[in-house]
């Protein structure tokens, strides 16, 4: 496996995330994977790892500990160097936008390092994607409970049944070209209202 | 891009700082919006962030230390896209802050008597600890700072160098995020630290520091925060570089307004912007610091300014310095053509362009001799109402931009060519 021998060190506070990039790392073949998610003395950390990738994630305010490690390379012994190629533009922009930064040591041969970074932003990307959807539940479990509270509160004051209390809700909706978590939030405002 | 209502929108990053306010006036209190903008401040968590983000086009203009610009056009570091400087977003700001513990060790150092802010007696007390650590083979100071390209690196240099500390042999400097530095210092990660408002006074009021000198006592009126644009940008795009900089200038002026002070640190005070305490954040505006917990407030003087003394001119003395600690310290080689870069990277000309017809007072030079100015002088200028200074360094020496050259050979600490 041309990747046996690379070290990452995965800089990133959510460790579910980490999680999922490790593991991606992992299955391609890179055995030596670290997680940092305390970041206290990083510097220090990754001095002592010495790895050849560092894969940090864009809201991590160590960002500019890294940098340090351009400045310091002679105490650090190896130089860094961000990004595989800082004439690739396409990719660095690619993974600005996935909110990763992957800081990678010179010396080491671009296509060897493309992979990880590539890796490193389907992760990213598939993990926006996943919290996206983890976000999308939530609200609409929140929606389902409004909509419950609505028909309740039908229920109750107008003595309908459920299944009326529901199509109450829709048929305004309809008519007033809304949606049914608008109409079911206006009735249990207006109940609060109404005491 | 235009939005809904016909103003332009613009995206800039910003890093909650007390110097973001220029950016934050120029937003809420409609200065932009009179000048056909619309501004989308993106906070940001690191000098990093803000820089890439901008090369990429992702903000149209950024919060940036001052450095940083000068060192994409040096080609340092990472990202080298050309950057230009049109304006300087506040002068001052920083402080330096001493753990309670090293705090106590400077004063056993100095006899008992230490007080004030005084950069030349801090320094030498400083530099007492540092030698008697090393004679008992105990580590050196570590010593915290915010990026490698920042004019808080540089600050912390002169001063140790000054006081006959060699910043890299004689103390460990060290990256910490302004976040994470009260942290760092309460659990003995760093003795002590260079950083903006208002983390300074944070710090002391988490009772693990005390400040023992200010980036106005150790340069008065030094820059510090800048406008960065890409230069592309600058020059495609260039009405509306010029209502964000007449938003701007505006916003500055309000802002240095003693009477809106109280309005100024209740506006920062928002968790969108700082997220901070505004009493602890009008400490900065009021030039006012509390140095330890408990302590009565001091009078620093010009401890941050906004506009007053030209404080939004970008003067290339101010690049050609940086540049000279850049070259002073080895991050850069000293040549023609790397000074020529350095002193270009600030635009003069598009300030005076754009704000010479707005009645704002310009200078008739684009370089001045820094620390030639002892008391507040009128200087010559196309309106004839400026007055600059004082811009002294704490050990009297000046920085003639005509001769860089025999200033960075000046030093007995330096790394050139290391």
């Amino acid at each position: 496996m041309q990747n046996a021998g690379l070290s990452v060190a995965i800089v990133d506070e959510n460790q579910m995330r980490a999680a999922i990039l490790e593991e991606g790392l992992v299955s391609a073949g890179i055995s030596q994977v670290t997680l940092i998610s305390d970041t206290t003395n990083l510097l220090r950390q990754l001095v002592d790892l010495a790895p050849d990738v560092v894969i940090i994630d864009l809201e991590n305010p160590s960002r500019d500990v890294l940098e340090q490690m351009f400045q310091v390379s002679r105490v650090v012994a190896r130089p860094v160097a961000m990004f595989v190629d800082r004439s690739d533009s396409s990719m660095i922009q690619a993974a600005v936008d996935a909110g990763v930064s992957a800081y990678v040591v010179d010396g080491l041969r671009k296509e060897r390092i493309k992979p990880i970074v590539d890796m490193a932003i389907s992760r990213f990307n598939a993990f926006s994607r996943l919290q996206d959807e983890l976000e999308k539940a939530r609200n609409e479990l929140a929606e389902r409970k409004v909509i419950e509270r609505a028909k309740g509160i039908l229920m109750k004051t107008r003595k309908m049944s459920e299944e009326e209390a529901y199509a109450a809700l829709r048929r305004l909706a309809m008519s007033d070209n809304r949606r049914i978590i608008d109409i079911a939030q206006s009735v249990v405002t207006a109940a609060k209202l109404l005491g | 891009m235009a939005g809904p209502d016909g103003a332009r929108e613009l995206r800039i990053g910003f890093i909650p700082l007390v110097d973001c306010t220029p950016l934050v006036v120029a937003h809420e209190r409609g200065f932009a919006a009179a000048e056909g903008l619309r501004l989308n401040l993106v906070r940001e968590t690191s000098w990093a962030n803000i820089r890439d983000r901008l090369v990429l086009g992702h903000f149209d203009a950024a919060h940036m230390l001052a450095p940083m610009p000068v060192s994409a056009n040096l080609r340092i570091g990472s990202l080298h896209t050309p950057m230009s400087v049109p304006l300087v977003l506040n002068l001052g700001g920083n402080a330096i802050t001493a753990s309670t513990a090293l705090w106590a060790e400077m004063k056993a150092a100095a006899g008992g008597e230490l007080s004030g802010t005084d950069p030349r007696g801090m320094g030498e007390a400083l530099a007492a600890v540092v030698r008697a650590r090393s004679a008992a083979g105990r580590p050196p100071p570590t010593i915290g700072m915010v990026h490698p390209f920042s004019a808080h690196n540089y600050e912390l240099r002169y001063w140790l160098a000054a006081a006959g500390v060699d910043p890299d042999e004689d103390v460990r400097l060290v990256v910490v995020p302004p976040p994470f530095m009260a942290d760092a210092m309460a659990a003995g990660q760093v003795d002590a630290f260079c950083v903006g408002e208002p983390w300074n006074s944070l710090a002391v009021e988490a009772g693990v520091g005390r400040i023992i000198t200010t980036k106005a006592a150790l340069w008065r009126q030094g820059p510090e925060k800048v406008l960065s644009v890409r230069a592309d940008w600058a020059e495609q795009a260039p009405e509306t570089l010029a209502a964000l900089l007449r938003a701007l200038v505006k916003a500055a002026a309000w802002a240095e307004d003693a009477a809106n002070r109280e309005e100024l640190a209740a506006l920062l005070a928002d968790p969108r912007y700082l997220g901070v305490d505004a009493g602890i954040i009008g400490r900065a505006l009021s030039h006012r610091l509390v140095l330890e917990r408990g302590g009565e407030p001091v009078e620093v003087a010009d401890f941050l300014l906004f506009e007053r003394s030209a404080a939004t001119f970008p003067w290339q003395s101010h690049a050609l310095w940086i540049y000279s600690q850049m070259v002073r310290w080895g991050q850069t080689a000293e040549t023609a053509e790397n000074q020529d870069r350095a002193r270009r990277t600030y635009r003069p000309d598009i300030y005076r362009r754009v704000l010479g017809p707005e009645g704002v007072a310009l200078p008739n030079a684009s370089m001045k001799v820094e620390g030639a100015l002892k008391a507040p002088t009128p200087v010559a200028s196309s309106t004839g109402r400026m007055v600059l200074g004082p811009d002294g360094f704490f050990d009297g020496l000046e920085f003639d931009p005509d001769d860089v050259e025999r200033y960075i050979a000046g030093f007995a600490i330096h790394k050139r060519n290391a």
